[in-house]
């Protein structure tokens, strides 16, 4: 069956989309920052049909951690992974690093210099291994800035046109790159905020995410009218948008 | 942690303010709720009155502790995290041929919430209350202790817990046995009944043949007709009764609160008399999923959005067996005369397997449940009639549905509720604890 590499594993959305993997009997090799949090999840995915568990703790963000976690997956799996997704990610306090470049810098490395350093990482073993998809979790956000949340935005924002053009170049080598983009959803990370009509729970984004990295999607938006909302937000002309709260 | 307006239990009753923090983690320690003066856990907020709010209080939501933990097939005992929904868990475990070894009437109740209210379902003449199939669950204390508790290591606590309504701490992860079973299917008899009597009957003579057992009564009947309605029996369908699989679909829901004028005395007599009388034949035989014979109203969603803005009450009370089935007799009456009965009813005759915990609503008799939009003072008057009789037939009114119950009522249908109070968790109250408590 499968081999599926999660970075980022203590995500809500990566965890739901691994139990859905794990219901195909999936074996799983998750790397997170909690060794606790990845252990319950480990037993969950077991008990729902994983072949088999492993875990391994790392802090993501920082990129010369990488290398020793591929080598590590890949001896768990004893092949380069079929799918690896990319989960981590932090919002930022966009008002403190108005502030404070240091807080920019550190948004601007976890949320898109790490993720884009092992996506392109990852899409090289797979291409030498013949096949493999990489999905990252990147979000709506980078369709367009904000003044809410404009540097987690421009993060995401590289990290899509960065995976766009590793999705072109991997294309003849059998590689698939998906670049997952949620809107609002019910996590831990949003916690914080005000519920309201447009929120997706964790496990539906999960069930979508599992749903788009099997058949390799290119950009999906989870849930889908994401897409018509930023088709709208993308083409409100700039004088009529800077005049805008959003 | 955030301030929510917005939570309800599931009658929709009382206006809150909660401050609530999210629970993710079983090995995390309680959140800080200093400032709040207390807590409580809130799984899917099922309960119907008050015993799932703390008003003014700290609510510590645990549906994000859904993890399973370890499933042993030789004993078939499951463990999960105690947040996880009874619909998470069916999902799971019945392509693998087990089932939860009691079901409530709706799915989406965690497992906390199940032994924190000691929940029975339609097999209580043969297996009990829920809290009969936990072999062992962890709690976890605002002192930061956490106790394993099983029926023999710290059983005071395990029956303290169970039917404690959520106030000894929170139950992190718990075990439960599964039961056995062939298929998803179920095989079903409908069988029309005439009165109270037909239905004692039905019900004496189903209890050594069928697992499950449960009648909808039009609660609007009177005279030699009061009583009447429909009685429907079951068993797990043997291995060679395979149905068909049922399409995965979700039903529609209700995305609003029905206009008020929609629930009056003509309405409810006609959807009561067209239940009644859908049914032409006195039995009709079915091959059932699971899920329409044990969830039948989970396909709409928000249903009690039915009961408009005001929300409603249900009366779920017990009353011991007694010669004439007196007490029965005279709810069902004053229900009819009072023309604020709504929908069905629903009948069950409890059996005699003891519940495991101090304040379990379950005993031996028969248990009568009812939906009854708010209408006030009016409604409230109803609930004091209907319970000087339970309280004189020595029977009980169930919390986890209750709003409104006074302390005196509260002590007289739980005389072991003062062995619970050296249990409860000093930083944990409830809104229905406070009001049986001490107003």
């Amino acid at each position: 069956m499968k081999k599926v590499l999660i970075l980022g594993a203590t995500s809500a959305m990566a965890e739901h989309a691994a139990r859905r993997w794990a219901g195909d009997r999936c074996s799983f090799f998750l790397v997170g920052r909690k060794t606790q949090k990845l252990e319950s999840i480990a037993e969950d995915l077991k008990v729902r049909g994983a072949e088999t568990v492993g875990i391994h703790t790392a802090d993501l963000a920082v990129n010369s951690a990488h290398a020793e976690v591929l080598i590590a997956a890949a001896a768990f799996f004893s092949k380069v992974p079929d799918i690896a997704l990319i989960a981590y990610g932090v919002l930022g306090d966009q008002e403190a690093e108005q502030s404070d470049p240091e807080l920019v810098e550190a948004n601007l490395r976890t949320n898109f210099l790490s993720p884009a350093h092992l996506a392109g990482r990852l899409a090289e073993q797979m291409a030498d291994a013949g096949q493999g998809t990489v999905a990252v979790i990147s979000s709506v956000a980078g369709d367009r800035g904000r003044q809410s949340n404009y540097v987690y935005g421009s993060a995401k924002a590289g990290l899509n046109t960065y995976l766009s053009g590793l999705r072109n170049r991997m294309h003849k080598q059998n590689v698939r790159i998906v670049t997952i983009k949620p809107g609002f959803v019910d996590t831990p990370m949003t916690a914080h905020l005000k519920k309201g009509p447009l929120f997706a729970s964790a496990e539906k984004a999960g069930s979508l995410i599992y749903k788009h990295t099997n058949r390799g999607t290119a950009v999906a938006y989870v849930p889908w009218f994401w897409c018509f909302i930023m088709l709208i937000i993308r083409h409100i002309p700039e004088p009529a948008f800077k005049r805008m709260s959003l | 942690m955030t301030l929510r307006r917005d939570i309800q239990s599931w009658g929709r009753l009382p206006e809150t303010e909660h401050t609530v923090h999210e629970i993710t983690d079983r090995y995390a320690s309680l959140p800080n709720i200093n400032g709040v003066g207390s807590c409580l856990p809130h799984g899917l907020g099922r309960s119907y009155g008050d015993s799932c709010l703390n008003d003014q209080g700290a609510l510590l939501l645990t549906t994000r502790l859904d993890r399973f933990i370890r499933f042993n097939a030789d004993t078939r005992e499951l463990t999960c995290e105690a947040g996880t929904s009874l619909a998470s868990i069916l999902d799971h475990i019945v392509p693998y041929g087990y089932f939860l070894p009691v079901s409530p009437g709706t799915k989406f109740v965690t497992l906390g919430g199940a032994i924190a209210n000691d929940i029975h379902g339609k097999n209580h003449h043969r297996a009990g209350t829920f809290g009969r199939h936990v072999t062992e669950f962890e709690l976890l204390r605002s002192d930061g202790s956490r106790l394993r508790c099983s029926p023999t290591v710290n059983p005071e606590w395990f029956r303290a817990t169970i039917g404690g309504l959520g106030l000894t701490g929170l139950i992190t992860q718990a075990t439960i046995v599964l039961k056995p079973i062939h298929n998803p299917h179920l095989e079903v008899e409908h069988i029309k009944f005439g009165n109270l009597a037909e239905f004692f009957e039905l019900a004496r003579e189903s209890d050594a043949s069928h697992e499950h057992t449960v009648a909808w009564v039009d609660c609007l009947a009177r005279g030699d007709k009061l009583g009447r309605g429909i009685f429907m029996r079951g068993n797990h369908a043997p291995a060679d009764r395979a149905g068909k699989q049922r399409p995965v679909s979700s039903g529609p829901s209700i995305p609003v609160s029905a206009p008020r004028f929609l629930l009056n005395p003509m309405t409810m007599k006609l959807f009561n008399l067209g239940f009644y009388h859908k049914q032409w034949r006195r039995q009709t035989d079915h091959l059932i999923h699971y899920e329409p014979f044990f969830y039948p109203l989970d396909c709409v969603g928000n249903w009690n959005r039915l009961y408009g803005k005001k929300g409603f009450f249900q009366y779920q009370c017990v009353v011991p067996f007694a010669e004439d089935d007196r007490a029965i007799r005279e709810i069902f009456e004053t229900i009819a005369a009072s023309r604020q009965g709504s929908f069905l009813a629903v009948l069950k005759v409890f059996g005699g397997l003891p519940s495991p915990g101090l304040l379990s609503f379950p005993m031996p008799g028969v248990t009568l449940a009812l939906d009854f939009p708010n209408r006030g003072e009016r409604s409230l008057a109803l609930f004091d009639k209907l319970d000087a009789i339970t309280a004189h037939a020595g029977g009980r009114v169930y919390p986890a549905k209750d709003a409104r119950m006074s302390p005196a009522r509260f002590r007289r249908y739980f005389p072991k509720h003062s062995d619970l109070v050296p249990f409860v968790d000093p930083a944990f109250s409830s809104s229905f604890w406070r009001r049986v408590q001490f107003s």
